[in-house]
């Protein structure tokens, strides 16, 4: 007896159905990891004279940080298609938080939430490279010495730059401070955009402050560990490990309209008075900017 | 006009009896004179041709006679040593370089017939420290100067041989800033330290690294003695690798040690004629070097070969790897396969359990 067949009445009925979405099956992903761990084995990944690891970061670093951005601190993205999607410009923001969380996250920003992807190619104080394990991690991340040469380089390479001009300085004031930009470092910044002839985009971030909450500095500690400052904060060092648990506070990036620097010329650079003058209308830029963010912020927490 | 009377010091080395087989090979270049304290090897001896060997030591005042008499034109100095292992020692590897170069330029700037010198100095100049920029350009200086070992000895040398240029204006110096050498036949400091199977490094650090390859190194050689390039130039391969990475690309199994229990590995590993840990050597490996070749491609007309990844890809041809890239792949694609097996059968199970959904077609006839 032959098989019964069921005649389908309307023979289009099938070809109108969307088709489930590509999502990766878990085989996939298992054959992903597999593949990565045989490419890591094996060092068969790219690596560039900056030491930055495109490879573990997309793999390991960024999938790290992203619970961190989206549940803990519900990191909330505003103005990114201030930022190019192509060439070279340097990202300035204000710095804060005890540990440099802000910078990771705004790599994160940008780099999941801005339609280009774009990496962030973070500038770091000579301390982070000195130490171990964080200066080869964060070399992977994409992160280089904060010094002119390098920071050219990065821009006529067409990278997407992040600073701070605040430096230790913006991340080691005490919690009475916050929201409050430090000194400008010697606009260091300006010069190297001005040389280059990219653009400046301001960046505020609104949460870090509240991480971990430095009441107090313990200067002897920091003298003795070679460090800039020694945070005491409500849980460290009173709950040991514990209080390295950042604070889960409401955090805002927002980037702001770009300031092309390309009108001014290459000699711009030299002029003193110029740099100045850019230094401070980055700095209120962003001064402005994280005051209208906190408006906005109903509380810390949410 | 090129070179006739061409002098090589460190002829009896690797790079240097190379040069010197190259320049015999160029019937424009009347004499070539090897210099070295010790004799070639046999074969190293054929390969150099016409070359006429002169036993000296260049911290010798003879080597002014050698100089005069044979009205040597070009000066090829390659006799840096970068190893207390090499020379016997740190306090001989110290007068090798630094005496010896002196007496050679002492030499050289009697000598009226000299028009050219050629040093073959190393981007070891340019130190290796947490503070430096990612990338050196030879207008750069090190930011924090190298205390003592070869890099210190390379500066001093260049200190020299700039000195020299200002009394000798007449003279075109050519100083080449050489990365870490590697290949199949050289034998350079980093080669050694690959050859290990099992490769001790500093826990928490990972030095980027760039190479360049023997016959790149060679051409250099051979274009800045025969041609007129005057002035300093990095030589180095395109792009990088970490360190880590490298030795992961051999097949090497990399041990990560702290660092204070380095020294003593590396005092063991020297023993047995391995490599040495110098503290000068440790900074290089754990924060690496990397130079801009602009100068090279452009003012010096060379376009290295082998970038930095093939230049350890042809280097890896002549080491069998301790942990085989086929033997990784197998067993990757072997738990890859198991994972896919216990995958069908959990779907299998799971499909009994829960039946899938009635077939599209049945939807159509019940809506008719």
């Amino acid at each position: 007896m032959p098989e019964a067949r069921v005649i389908p009445l309307r023979p289009d009925d099938d070809e109108t159905r969307l088709p489930p979405p590509p999502s990766l099956g878990w085989e996939q992903q298992v054959a992903d990891v597999l593949e990565f761990l045989r490419r890591r084995l094996t060092g068969e990944y790219d690596t560039d004279e900056f030491g930055f690891d495109p490879d573990l970061t997309d793999h390991v670093l960024l999938p790290l940080l992203r619970p961190l951005f989206a549940r803990w601190f519900r990191v909330e993205t505003q103005g990114a298609e201030h930022v190019p999607a192509t060439g070279g410009a340097l990202v300035v923001a204000n710095h804060s938080g005890t540990l440099p969380v802000d910078s990771l996250m705004a790599t994160v920003a940008l780099h999941d939430h801005h339609p280009a992807q774009r990496r962030l190619r973070l500038l770091g104080a000579d301390l982070v490279f000195d130490m171990p394990f964080v200066g080869a991690l964060s070399r992977k991340l994409g992160a280089t010495l904060a010094c002119t040469e390098d920071v050219e380089r990065l821009l006529t390479e067409g990278e997407l730059v992040g600073v701070f001009p605040e430096g230790f300085k913006g991340i080691g004031k005490p919690f009475r401070d916050r929201y409050t930009l430090q000194r400008f470092g010697r606009g260091g910044f300006v010069s190297a955009a001005l040389r280059t002839g990219t653009p400046i985009v301001p960046c505020a971030i609104v949460g870090a402050e509240e991480i971990y909450p430095m009441i107090g500095n313990a200067r002897t500690a920091a003298r003795l560990l070679g460090l800039p400052y020694f945070p005491i904060t409500p849980t460290f060092p009173l709950l040991g490990p514990l209080g390295l648990l950042p604070l889960p506070s409401k955090w805002l990036i927002a980037f702001g309209e770009p300031i092309e620097t390309a009108s001014y010329g290459p000699d711009a650079a030299e002029d003193p008075m110029l740099v100045f003058n850019l230094t401070d209308q980055v700095r209120e830029t962003i001064q402005h900017s994280l005051y209208q963010l906190l408006l906005q912020r109903r509380s810390v927490f949410t | 006009m090129p070179p006739r009377v061409v002098l090589v010091t460190g002829v009896s080395r690797w790079l240097g009896g190379a040069l010197a087989a190259e320049l015999a090979t160029d019937p424009a270049i009347h004499r070539v004179i090897g210099v070295d304290t010790v004799p070639p090897s046999p074969a190293l001896l054929r390969r150099l041709g016409r070359t006429e060997f002169v036993r000296a030591d260049i911290r010798n005042p003879m080597i002014g006679k050698v100089v005069t008499t044979a009205s040597v034109d070009t000066v090829v100095h390659m006799n840096i040593s970068a190893t207390p292992a090499g020379a016997g020692g740190r306090a001989p590897m110290k007068e090798l370089n630094v005496i010896g170069s002196m007496q050679l330029l002492a030499a050289c700037q009697r000598a009226p017939s000299v028009r050219r010198f050629v040093l073959k100095s190393t981007s070891a100049v340019y130190g290796a420290s947490p503070r430096d920029p990612a990338v050196f350009t030879e207008a750069m200086q090190a930011r924090r100067v190298p205390s003592g070992g070869f890099a210190k000895d390379s500066q001093d040398i260049e200190g020299y041989v700039r000195s020299f240029g200002r009394r000798r204006p007449d003279v075109d110096l050519a100083v080449l800033r050489f990365t870490n050498f590697i290949g199949p036949r050289i034998d350079s400091l980093l080669a050694g330290f690959f050859r290990m199977p099992v490769v001790p490094t500093a826990l928490g650090y990972d030095a980027r690294v760039q190479l360049l390859h023997e016959d790149d190194a060679l051409a250099v050689l051979v274009r800045a003695t025969t041609g007129h390039f005057a002035g300093t130039v990095n030589v180095g391969g395109e792009g990088t690798l970490l360190l880590s990475q490298a030795i992961r690309r051999l097949g090497r199994v990399q041990v990560p040690l702290p660092t204070s229990t380095l020294g003593s590995v590396g005092r063991l590993t020297r023993r047995f004629g391995f490599v040495d840990y110098s503290p000068e050597q440790m900074r290089f490996l754990n924060f690496g070097r990397v130079v801009d070749t602009t100068v090279l491609r452009t003012e010096f007309g060379y376009a290295p070969r082998y970038t930095t990844v093939e230049a350890l890809a042809d280097y890896a041809r002549t080491v069998p790897p301790v942990v085989s890239p086929a033997l990784v792949a197998g067993i990757t694609e072997r738990v890859e396969n198991a994972v896919r097996r216990a995958g069908d059968v959990v779907e299998a199970v799971g499909q009994r359990l829960h039946p899938p959904a009635p077939a599209p077609g049945l939807r159509a006839v019940r809506d008719a």
